[in-house]
């Protein structure tokens, strides 16, 4: 789809889903009653995703990206904040309109082995769901399951309708997660790390897959990934996620070419394209690891790691968004 | 031996039983890895990286059914040394492996420190006291603040414990290192780290490393020559500048056109197809049924062919005079 044309849509349909001031965190006990604190994974997150657009959340692991993706699909109750969805919030739902809910958003997670159960073959992995939304008719069951199996081109269906997940390599097991995703034909995906668990030799195969698919059904794609060398192919936007937080976000060419953070920077410093003189110089890497979200710096996050700090307010305050570039968002006292 | 290479592998075989038929993993491999050198062995999974490895280890599973070749370490023939001189003279003393996963298999209960002066109070049968002091040596050469000694694996981070792994590996100061895919499960900043490190070991000491991985972008941060594999066998072995600018053979070329890169306006294409089954892998040329330059002769296994000094590819088309 063309700018002016996504663009369009965009006004006019306002955004499908959006998130405000979210957190979702996890009380950590021990011995299973002494409270010890929270686990801040998604602590304090705000976008809006418009309709028919490809995103990237980009952050290593820990980040809170998991999490994040599991309140949106209403899987955790954020602490505080709320997802909107289509203008609603997701709190306010009831048990129907929750069930409703799930049909319209599909999920790809990570380890599709892990989410394909091993008992059952893929004609009921992929009925099951519509079984339980209420698609009675046998026949019509078995054709959406056929032509979702052609959408992720295992094709002819009638050589894997009776496989089993063990049957399938991993490339194609991740296909019937997608098929599976596909099935409710939802307005929105989220995929979580969909090919981190894959061979480096089909990464690039299935997220074309998942792009050709969302820009042909104008569906709306949330990648989740820790993997920036494919994100330009693979999304239209970026959020950068560090220690629970949204720290960047851009288009995707435009985060690429004039990253602001220097979170992000250092993320992009540190990414080889293959070339030869890579062996000669080190890489500049930040001091120390990503902090412990039960006890998250204050003031920036990034701050004890930061080569850029500014003593007495990026170890005090914390840095709101500032717009740095046409659209380009940065929390970082740099860009006050 | 002055001008014979650390280590040279020739016409290296290791197969395994199986319940179906003989798996072919390794069939005929030779290269070489000079003093002070880093090699990287790349190959997408399933092609015999590990099982090269466990090879030049002599760690054999039991259901290996054939095991032979030539392994000279300073061109002196270590293949028919019985088990117990293999352990003595060459096994963590002067080739040592950090092995695929090994992060993950720290003993839990074990500080990590104690775990690290492991193969010197066991191999060497070192006092405790003077493995300690040279255990806290070799952390700080990878990077590990002494304090975490006395750690237990869960308290460290997966970059730390990839660090301790090596410093194992490193505390017997072998010639050699072998790691097995030691960062493909690590985030991109805790891999820059890793990488780091290893360029500074290999300077500092001297020491040649292979590198073992199907990560073509990371494998560049320290690759001085590339031995690509595929279903059991080198398909190209070059130095690494010729083989990430100028791939010869038509899977090299298609591997690195399948390379995700940062600044690259077009899509990286991925390779059709899968790697045959190596149980019974097809006569001629592995790779032809994926092969789009693919002609008459390959139905007869290539041989491999030496392209000026320093190259050698297993195609037909590089056959002196080849014209398909
Ligand atoms: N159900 C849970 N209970 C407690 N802690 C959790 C739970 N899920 C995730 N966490 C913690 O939240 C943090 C963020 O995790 P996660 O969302 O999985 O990150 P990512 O997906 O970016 O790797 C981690 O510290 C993790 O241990
Ligand atoms: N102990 C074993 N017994 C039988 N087959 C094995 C054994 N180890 C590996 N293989 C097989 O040998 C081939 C090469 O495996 P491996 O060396 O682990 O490849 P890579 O490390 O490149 O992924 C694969 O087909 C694998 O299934
Ligand atoms: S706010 Fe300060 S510490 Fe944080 S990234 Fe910006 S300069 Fe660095
Ligand atoms: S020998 Fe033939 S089939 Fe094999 S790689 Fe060369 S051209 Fe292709
Ligand atoms: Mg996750
Ligand atoms: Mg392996």
């Amino acid at each position: 789809m063309n700018a002016p044309a996504r663009d369009a849509r965009r006004s006019a349909a306002g955004p499908v889903l959006s998130a405000r001031d979210l957190h979702t965190w996890f009380e950590l006990r021990q011995w299973g009653f002494l409270r010890v604190g929270s686990v801040r994974a998604v602590d304090g997150v705000n976008f809006e995703l418009q309709a028919g657009e490809a995103v990237a959340f980009v952050g290593e692991s820990g980040c809170g990206k998991s999490s994040l993706a599991r309140t949106l699909l209403g899987l955790h109750q954020p602490t505080r904040g709320e997802v909107v969805f289509e203008g609603r919030s997701l709190g306010t739902l009831n048990a129907t309109e929750r069930k409703a809910y799930l049909a319209r958003v599909g999920f790809v997670q990570q380890d599709p082995y892990g989410a394909l159960p091993p008992f059952m073959d893929v004609r009921r992995i992929l009925h099951e769901p519509l079984i339980v939304h209420g698609v009675r008719n046998r026949a019509e069951r078995e054709q959406r399951a056929r032509e979702a199996l052609e959408e992720v081109r295992l094709s002819p269906p009638d050589d894997f309708l009776s496989k089993f997940p063990h049957m399938l390599s991993g490339g194609q097991q991740q296909r019937v997660v997608i098929a599976r995703a596909l099935i409710l034909r939802p307005a929105m995906i989220i995929a979580d790390e969909p090919v981190s668990m894959l061979d480096a030799s089909v990464r690039v195969e299935i997220l074309q897959l998942l792009r050709n698919i969302q820009t042909e059904h104008g569906l709306t794609l949330a990648f989740i990934t820790h993997d920036l060398s494919t994100v330009r192919h693979f999304a239209e936007r970026i959020f950068v996620m560090y220690a629970g937080r949204i720290v960047e976000q851009a288009e995707v060419n435009e985060l690429l070419n004039h990253p602001q953070h220097p979170y992000t920077q250092a993320l992009l410093a540190a990414i080889s394209d293959p070339d030869p003189d890579n062996a000669l110089h080190l890489r500049e890497v930040p001091p120390g690891e990503p902090p412990s979200l039960l006890k998250p710096p204050a003031g920036c996050r990034f701050h004890p790691r930061c080569n850029r700090m500014i003593a007495g307010t990026c170890d005090r305050d914390d840095p709101p968004d500032f717009e740095t570039r046409n659209g380009h968002l940065t929390a970082c006292w740099l860009y006050r | 031996m002055a001008g014979e290479p650390l280590l040279r592998v020739e016409d290296l075989r290791l197969h395994y039983r199986s319940g179906n038929g003989v798996v072919r993993a390794l069939d005929g491999v030779s290269f070489d890895v000079r003093r002070n050198e880093a090699l990287v062995v790349l190959g997408e999974s399933g092609c015999g990286k590990s099982t090269l490895a466990k090879a030049l280890m002599r760690l054999l599973p039991r259901n290996v059914q054939h095991f032979s070749g030539s392994l000279l370490v300073d061109g002196v023939e270590t293949m028919d040394y019985p088990e117990e001189r293999f352990r003595r003279e060459v096994r963590w003393v002067r080739i040592s492996m950090v092995m695929q996963a090994a992060m993950n298999a720290l003993n839990p209960v074990i500080r990590v420190g104690e775990q690290v002066a492991e193969p010197l109070r066991v191999h060497r049968g070192w006092s405790a006291r003077r493995a300690r002091e040279r255990t806290a040596e070799v952390f700080g050469l990878v990077g590990i603040s002494a304090d975490f000694l006395q750690r237990y694996p869960f308290e460290l981070s997966g970059g730390m414990r990839q660090r301790a792994v090596l410093a194992m590996a490193l505390v017997t100061e072998p010639d050699l290192v072998i790691m097995d895919e030691p960062t493909s499960a690590l985030d991109v900043l805790t891999q820059a780290g890793i990488m780091n490190a290893l360029k500074r070991i290999k300077q500092e000491l001297g020491t040649s490393f292979i590198l073992i991985t199907h990560d073509v972008s990371t494998s560049s941060e320290i690759a001085e020559r590339v031995a690509l594999m595929y279903a059991g066998q080198l398909v190209e072995f070059a130095d690494a500048r010729d083989f990430f600018r100028e791939p010869a053979h038509p899977y090299s070329k298609l591997l690195m056109a399948s390379v995700p890169r940062l600044h690259q306006k077009e899509t990286p294409v991925h390779i059709p197809g899968q790697p045959p089954n190596l149980l019974n892998p097809p006569e001629g040329c592995r790779f032809a049924e994926r092969c789009p330059s693919r002609f008459d002769r390959c139905d007869r296994d290539p041989e491999t062919f030496r392209i000026g000094e320093r190259r050698t590819v297993r195609c037909w088309l590089h056959a002196p005079g080849a014209r398909p």
